[in-house]
């Protein structure tokens, strides 16, 4: 007889339960993953209100040049999250361990930090887009008078859009060596760690 | 019933540092029946939890093999092996491996939620098995809020989530004094005769010895020698288990 993977809904009520207990390790990987999409939700929408308003060519290529900031952000981003659910296994090698003892499959383990990591992207991919495209309003305002909120908000759904798509894209491939390496350890390897 | 609920057979593991080769167990061969109370004696370093390791499928043989209900654990998959975790053995450890941010409850509803039970059900379940080792106020408290007694009554809890045929357990009273050692030990023993769950437990504690049905001592990776309860027993021959070497 063998072990089905429980429901993913068990997978996301431990995960979770787990997210929720360590706020400050959370933190400390969304915060990369929030500053990260900013920049990336404030050049966007800078973008997009530039060439809504008839185009000015220095705009554009002051964009074109702070694109290639945003990747480069980004990519640092990445480890930085890569880092932190690296970090987020090793602390809990002996929780995993438990868990396998108890019945977890590789499967639900994945699962289980998979699902983590979505959760920690989507929430600091929406919180870093408002932060971004709220910045790129203001700056607008500041030099083009009060409609540049207007236009801000019409750019926001596609801004957002694309900044949960990214900053949970990144989180997620990020997990994926580190959950992979949890899935795979034997129980007592796993029990063996003293941290 | 006498059914073997584990055999293992000529049982190894070797560890190499370096250039030696640590023979951690060296060809154990035992036999345990359902519903029995098997205590693993033995100092530290004997092979004790290397071989608590094995029966429990948490790690593989260098040679050699375990049966689980007759079935070759090193032959199944690793679900099938997440299966046999999951209903067929409880474990209890010494060092309680309680998860440290779930309460006494989510610790229990855990195993069950892993066995496909609604949370409803797991919940209802969870209690029942709490207040049945007297902890049925301490529900909503977390491991570091509760004594090592209690935190190991959880685990005994939780080792009993989906009805296990065995209960393994790993120096359960390693570390608790000698008092709480006592009521763990007598819990242990309650939940063995009332629910007729098999126990083998590794442990140096010597107040395990006046519950055990059987105690086999282990030494230097071998099984020294095996003491039954009752000599009665011992001259009808019921005694099973003795190492291939011990009864040539």
């Amino acid at each position: 007889m063998t072990q089905r993977d429980p429901s993913i809904r068990v997978a996301f009520s431990q995960a979770a339960k787990g997210v929720l207990h360590r706020p400050a390790r959370q933190l400390a990987a969304a915060l990369g993953v929030v500053l990260a999409i900013a920049l990336f939700a404030y050049v966007r929408t800078s973008q997009m209100l530039a060439s809504a308003h008839a185009a000015e060519p220095d705009a554009i290529e002051a964009a074109n040049r702070i694109r290639w900031l945003t990747a480069l952000s980004l990519l640092i981003c990445f480890t930085g999250i890569m880092n932190a659910m690296l970090m987020s296994v090793t602390e809990r090698f002996r929780e995993i361990g438990t868990m396998k003892c108890l019945g977890a499959t590789n499967g639900f383990v994945l699962k289980l930090f998979f699902v983590e990591a979505a959760m920690i992207g989507i929430s600091a991919s929406l919180a870093g887009g408002l932060l971004g495209v709220l910045a790129a309003a203001l700056m607008h305002a500041a030099s083009d008078g009060i409609g540049a909120f207007g236009a801000a908000a019409l750019a926001a759904p596609s801004v957002f859009g694309a900044s949960c798509l990214l900053g949970t894209g990144l989180t997620v491939i990020a997990a994926l060596a580190p959950a992979l390496q949890a899935a795979k350890m034997p129980p007592v390897a796993a029990l063996r760690v003293e941290i | 019933m006498n059914e073997l609920v584990v055999r293992t057979r000529d049982l190894s593991k070797h560890y190499s540092l370096g250039d030696s080769v640590v023979k951690a167990l060296d060809g154990v061969t035992l036999d345990v029946r359902r519903t029995e109370y098997v205590s693993i004696m033995g100092p530290s370093g004997s092979g004790k939890s290397t071989l608590f390791n094995m029966i429990g499928g948490l790690d593989a043989p260098t040679s050699g093999s375990v049966y689980i209900n007759e079935v070759d654990i090193a032959q199944l998959t690793p679900n099938e092996l997440a299966y046999l975790r999951n209903r067929t053995i409880g474990y209890i450890f010494q060092t309680f491996n309680l998860i440290q941010v779930r309460t006494a409850l989510e610790n229990v509803t855990l195993p069950m939620l892993f066995a496909g039970l609604s949370p409803e059900e797991a919940d209802e379940r969870a209690i029942a098995l709490l207040e049945r080792v007297g902890l049925g106020d301490r529900l909503h408290h977390r491991p570091h809020e509760l004594s090592g007694g209690q935190q190991q009554r959880v685990a005994i809890a939780r080792s009993l989530a989906n009805n296990p045929a065995i209960v393994l357990a790993d120096e359960p009273t390693g570390n608790l004094d000698l008092k709480t050692g006592k009521e763990i030990i007598d819990l242990m023993k309650r939940l063995n005769q009332e629910q007729g769950v098999t126990v083998i437990s590794a442990t140096h504690d010597l107040k395990m010895v006046d519950v055990s049905d059987r105690i086999v001592y282990v030494r230097d990776g071998r099984i020294a020698n095996i003491e039954t309860r009752s000599d009665l027993r011992l001259a009808v021959g019921e005694v099973v288990g003795l190492s291939d070497d011990l009864q040539a």
